[in-house]
This record gives structure tokens, C-alpha cells and sequence, in this order.
């Protein structure tokens, strides 16, 4: 690629990220009333959502399931458990992570 | 500066401590990546500011290296970032707030700056517009950064704190677990979680994101369609 072409390149991966960042407020336009079925919609999705973002952050498990992968779930486990029991987000992350890069770098 | 603004930028940097810890590592690292394939330290650092979505720019930086393909770049763009249409679908209410701000936080919505802007429930004295606008700023900034940082020295850093990058994860499963506390009903998570995991082990990780929102959205239509006709029933 020369720079001309990298450039576009850089631009149109914003460009599309954009679009699906910006498309729901364009369509929907704030001095409009929301269509009632969005509106559930918009209510319906986020917990959907972080499910997914937590699915997400385990998408290269399914293809390399070795023993990181055991550790990984693990350690997320660990992190639920102490975010159910004290529910302070700094210690669930922290002892969280802590228990990953131990068992990452000690077995 | 006035108060409530003060508070909110001291609220919103404590909220996102972990977010800049997990981008410190893997912005250096995707800087580092950059750096390795031969760029200039300006392009892991101005991809950073201009795109702002992680996982997409690791693609183009391995695209750039290759033949130009305008169309495909575009296409894995849409299909990397799908998810974002949601996170605009649900933030329609709440990044409705009157001047620029709003535009800036649109263009910011990353997977970090939607979950903690959607979830993080704002004390009274904190102003809740400069509020979320501050997590995207500061969100926008730790990337930058941690890129330009992995660009800049990515010859002299070696990592030694393996398995850092797992704060991600965590912040992602404590704002999942929050949400489970906070809700009376678990149809919704629990639908995330299941369709988006069988749909993962079907179809791989690359096309079963997008999927998994076509699928969620059909369910929700059902399950309304349903309740719809209840009504009408009774």
C-alpha cells in the first residue's frame, strides 16, 4: 500500500465505525418521539448486552482450549464470586486479575 | 469550574481506574504490534484517535500490509463494530443531552465507555452530562496513549507482568454481575449469555457476534408480539 491508499484505508475502518456508532441517533433524530418498540428495545438490550461483552471477552476460547483457557474461566469465577459476596468493584478486580497472573505464572 | 463538574471528573476517573490499566497494557501491546510490522509510531498513535474501537485496529494494522481492499475494510468494520448499534439503541435517552458533548460521546461509545456510562449509577452532587462525557474523554485518552507509548518504545518494552490484560475481563464480569444484583428479571442477561455463547462455539468468533444480535432482537420481538396478544385476549 503507499500512503495514499493507507490513508483511505484508516479512514474508511472510521468511517465505518462511525456508522454503526451514529446510525441510531441519525435514524432516530432527539427532537422526534422514540417508536415504542425501540424504546422496549433500548430497555430489553443492555443487560443482553453485557452478557455478551463478558461472552466476547472469551471469544478465542472455543478454538484453543488448553490450559489457559481452564485458568481464564477460573479466574473469572473467582472475580464473580468475590463481586457477589463483597460487591466492591476495585477488590473483585483486583483479586480477580491477581489470581489469573498467579496461576498464569506459577503453574 | 463549577462543583457538580469538579465532582464529575473526579467521579469518572475513579470509575475508570480499571479501564486504564487494562488499556495501558493493551495499547502498548497493540503499539508494540504496530511497531513490529515497521510503522511509525504515528500510526498506532493517530489509528488510536481517529478510529477508537481496539479490536477493529488490530485488523487494519495487519491490513495495511497487505494489497488494498477498500470495500472489505469497510464491510469488517460494520461487521467487527456491529455490537456499537445496540450500545446506541440503548443509549438514546441518555446521550440526549443538549450541545457538542453529545456528538463527542456518540464518536467515543467504545465497549468501556458504554458499560460504564450505561451502569455507573451518579451520586446527586455529580452532574451526570459532564459525567459520561468525562469517562469517554478519559477513556479516549488512556488509549491514545498506551498506543503511542507501545509505538514509541516498542523495542525497548518487554513485558514481565503476564496476564495483566485480564482486568478487561474483569471489569466486564463485575459490571455483568452488578447488573444481575440490580434486576428483578434475568431473561435478558441470561439471553445475552446463552445465544451469544452457542452462537461463539457454532460459529466461531468471527461472525457470531452480529448474529447473536439478530437472534436477541428476534427473541425480544417474540416475547413483545406474546405479550401483545395477551392483552388483546384478556
Amino acid at each position: 500500500m503507499n500512503l495514499a491508499e493507507e490513508i483511505l484505508t484508516i479512514g474508511i475502518a472510521a468511517c465505518g465505525t462511525m456508522l454503526t456508532r451514529f446510525l441510531p441517533f441519525i435514524l432516530i433524530p432527539s427532537n422526534k418521539p422514540i417508536p415504542a418498540f425501540i424504546q422496549q428495545l433500548g430497555k430489553f438490550l443492555p443487560p443482553a448486552i453485557l452478557g455478551m461483552l463478558v461472552i466476547y471477552c472469551y471469544k478465542d476460547l472455543p478454538a484453543n482450549l488448553n490450559l489457559n483457557a481452564l485458568f481464564e474461566i477460573t479466574a473469572g469465577i473467582i472475580t464473580a464470586l468475590v463481586h457477589f459476596w463483597k460487591k466492591n468493584m476495585f477488590l473483585s478486580i483486583g483479586i480477580g486479575t491477581c489470581s489469573y497472573i498467579l496461576l498464569l505464572n506459577f503453574f | 469550574m463549577d462543583n457538580a463538574k469538579t465532582a464529575a471528573f473526579k467521579f469518572a476517573l475513579k470509575k475508570t481506574m480499571p479501564i486504564m490499566t487494562g488499556f495501558l497494557f493493551i495499547g502498548i501491546t497493540y503499539g508494540v504490534y504496530m511497531h513490529q510490522e515497521g510503522f511509525n509510531f504515528l500510526y498506532p498513535t493517530l489509528m488510536a484517535f481517529i478510529i477508537f474501537a481496539g479490536s477493529l485496529e488490530f485488523v487494519v494494522a495487519s491490513l495495511l500490509i497487505h494489497t488494498f481492499h477498500p470495500l472489505s475494510v469497510f464491510l469488517l468494520a460494520l461487521i467487527i463494530n456491529s455490537r456499537h448499534l445496540f450500545y446506541s439503541v440503548s443509549m438514546l435517552e441518555k446521550y440526549n443531552i443538549d450541545g457538542w458533548k453529545k456528538y463527542y460521546m456518540i464518536f467515543g461509545m467504545c465497549d468501556e465507555s458504554f458499560s460504564v456510562n450505561y451502569t455507573t449509577e451518579v451520586p446527586e452532587e455529580v452532574d451526570h452530562g459532564w459525567f459520561m462525557f468525562y469517562v469517554t474523554c478519559l477513556n479516549h485518552f488512556y488509549w491514545v496513549f498506551s498506543s503511542m507509548l507501545g509505538g514509541l518504545f516498542g523495542s525497548l518494552i518487554h513485558f514481565n507482568l503476564n496476564g495483566l490484560s485480564f482486568v478487561m475481563t474483569a471489569l466486564f464480569i463485575v459490571l455483568f454481575v452488578d447488573q444481575l444484583i440490580r434486576e428483578n428479571n434475568h431473561v435478558s442477561s441470561l439471553c445475552g449469555v446463552l445465544v451469544s455463547s452457542i452462537l461463539l462455539v457454532i460459529l466461531g468468533k468471527e461472525f457470531f457476534l452480529p448474529l447473536s444480535m439478530l437472534l436477541i432482537t428476534l427473541i425480544f420481538y417474540i416475547k413483545e408480539n406474546r405479550k401483545v396478544k395477551a392483552h388483546e385476549s384478556s
